[in-house]
């Protein structure tokens, strides 16, 4: 009677089975971290020399610069030196500096299996739950541990199951589901607990799409999202290792698990949905903000900068021009997906279109650099926050939605429904 | 360190989210006193001007939503605060705040209880909130105590070392 994520932290215990509410020590598959926390990092960790002799496994840490790439400013290049001479001195299989792109999109193309248990110093590392895995994100203290001992303590959540029903309608994509989940569950009514997806929507739910909405359910407060696996998934890991002989460890829901609350969510009804500023719960359909001026749109980020979000975006933007008043940032997530935009002619499309395509980076969704918003701007975005001041000027507003809105709105220089240019 | 704290109340509202407490546009600064002077300065720009040493956060519900960032309990310890009191904690910033030694206290309906300059006696080994001001104390949750034990080593990675020495007798 265990959800899956029970059934994964038991396996990475000393324990036949785990209970919601027990606090157990578990031993972690990866470790991921990337140069924000970096410096944090590894200053801690000079804390613990003469007490731990090394990290105690250099093939199991995956380390990324991607938060400040290529460096926009000096201090994010000491820190990116910082991190190059630690993963040299202990040797790290998987120091992949700014070469690959942003973190979350590399440990699904490259690391990541079910049954695993991953932990990352960033929150959006819950994105690796649509590959049927237990992943969660820590700060720069926990995952000096983690590098210490491979283990660190958990609290078992409670699970909520989401059941999605009916298929999807068209331009509705992962990120409507989940921008509507939010705005019922608010941004604390996950707090704490694992979302457990279900229900025969799941089927049509693309991989792109399952990975949107793990990225996003840390937006509710919670540990991690996850989906059972279903022969869509097989295929994604059949494609990724077409030579592997490795059985992989799926892992499925006991009929009888026990469940902290039950959301019952019919997709045939759903819109295109947009978060107002300055929250993520506050989504309505985009029909309702229709109009709204804006004068940036960004496609990209570890929520929706995947090929699934080009596709829709080159389709809608194929042989138009951007407003003159409105600048689109293109960044995909990672450069296995922006050499395959190239190879499917997307790029020329977004640059015909008046796009400017930069490298794939976490700088514009965080404010870091490469589309930071001036004071009484308005920016439509495909990323996951737009918490007052996320990215830029503190009288700046962010607006988020799926790509084909994104899209549709920098055509037009306002907030627009995508289904008028899709059949 | 002691487990009893005396200060003065800071108020804030619910879903306090870690882009506020210390925006990303920060984090690469490398003087941690100077990173610190940006705390809350897209809500209250004065509020590192006005803090002192000691003094306590009383906030609304899901205090700490958003990021992994450690820097957000670390420039709110930088800047001196002691304990913060809230109906409940995103659950990073939670384990971030404990591993920095910051004591956190849950108590429902926390804001209503006090006023911003309340001065106020917090005992985090018996998770009790005393408003001096208005002389009421109410009760907290109490921290597990591996948890407390990481408190009063002064965080985890002290509480780590301890133990690692323990296990090897030294």
């Amino acid at each position: 009677m265990s959800t899956i994520v029970e059934k994964i932290l038991a396996a990475h215990s000393d324990r036949a089975k785990v209970e919601a509410g027990e606090i157990i020590e578990a031993n972690v598959d990866l470790v991921m971290l990337t140069e924000q926390l970096g410096r944090r990092i590894y200053r801690d960790w000079d804390e613990l020399e003469g007490v731990i002799e090394d990290v105690w496994d250099k093939s199991k840490i995956v380390c990324v610069l991607d938060h400040w790439v290529p460096a926009p400013h000096i201090d994010a290049a000491e820190i990116h030196k910082i991190c190059r001479v630690f993963a040299k001195k202990h040797e790290f299989s998987h120091f992949l500096d700014m070469f690959a792109g942003i973190c979350h999109q590399i440990m699904v193309e490259k690391f990541v299996k079910p049954g695993m248990l991953v932990v990352g110093s960033d929150s959006h590392t819950v994105t690796y739950g649509a590959l049927n895995a237990f992943s969660t994100g820590f700060g720069a203290t926990d995952i000096v541990i983690c590098m210490a001992t491979g283990r660190n303590w958990f609290k078992v959540p409670e699970t909520i199951k989401i059941d999605l029903n009916g298929t999807l309608p068209p331009l509705v994509y992962g990120k409507d589901i989940i921008l509507r989940l939010i705005r019922d569950l608010t941004v604390e009514g996950a707090d704490y607990k694992s979302m457990e997806f279900a229900g025969p929507a799941i089927s049509d739910l693309s991989i792109d799409s399952r990975l949107t909405i793990c990225n996003m359910s840390v937006e509710a407060g919670a540990k991690c999202g996850v989906f059972p696996p279903d022969e869509k998934l097989m295929d994604y890991f059949r494609t990724l290792y077409p030579n592997s002989t490795e059985s992989l460890n799926f892992v499925t829901p006991d009929s009888d698990a026990l469940y902290n609350e039950e959301i019952y969510l019919n997709v045939n009804e759903l819109n295109p949905q947009v978060a107002k500023p300055h929250s993520p719960q506050n989504s309505v359909d985009v029909t309702e903000v229709e109009g709204t001026t804006i004068n940036q749109g960004f496609i990209g980020s570890c929520t929706n900068g995947r090929m699934e979000d080009f596709r829709i975006a080159a389709q809608i933007l194929k042989e138009k021009h951007t407003h003159p008043d409105v600048r689109l940032i293109i960044t995909p997530a990672s450069r296995e997906i922006y050499s395959q935009c190239l190879n499917e002619g997307l790029m020329k499309i977004f640059i015909e279109a008046g796009a400017m395509i930069t490298n794939p980076t976490c700088g514009a969704c965080i404010g870091g650099h490469l589309g930071v918003l001036a004071s009484k701007e308005v920016c439509i975005s495909t990323s996951n926050r737009n918490f007052q001041a996320r990215m830029g000027h503190v009288e700046s507003q962010i607006y988020l939605a799926n790509a084909a809105t994104v899209a549709a709105s920098v055509l037009e220089g306002v907030i627009t429904d995508p289904r008028k240019y899709i059949e | 360190m002691s487990s009893v704290i005396t200060g003065k109340v800071w108020k804030f509202g619910d879903n306090i989210d870690t882009d506020v407490i210390i925006p990303g546009r920060y984090l690469t600064i490398r003087d941690p006193i100077q990173m610190a002077s940006h705390a809350f300065e897209p809500i209250r720009p004065n509020f590192t001007k006005e803090i002192a040493a000691g003094d306590i956060i009383v906030s609304g519900s899901n205090f700490g939503s958003g990021s992994s960032r450690e820097e957000a309990p670390f420039v709110l310890k930088t800047v001196g605060i002691a304990a913060i009191v809230a109906p409940s904690f995103a659950r990073i910033f939670y384990r971030n705040a404990i591993n920095l030694g910051i004591p956190l206290l849950e108590l429902k309906n926390a804001p209503e209880y006090f006023e911003e300059g309340d001065i106020v006696e917090i005992n985090s080994e018996e998770g009790t909130i005393k408003n001096l001001t208005q002389n009421v104390t109410y009760q907290g949750t109490k921290l597990p105590s591996f948890l407390m034990e990481i408190i009063n080593a002064g965080g985890a990675i002290a509480a780590i070392k301890e133990r690692i020495k323990r296990q090897r007798g030294q």
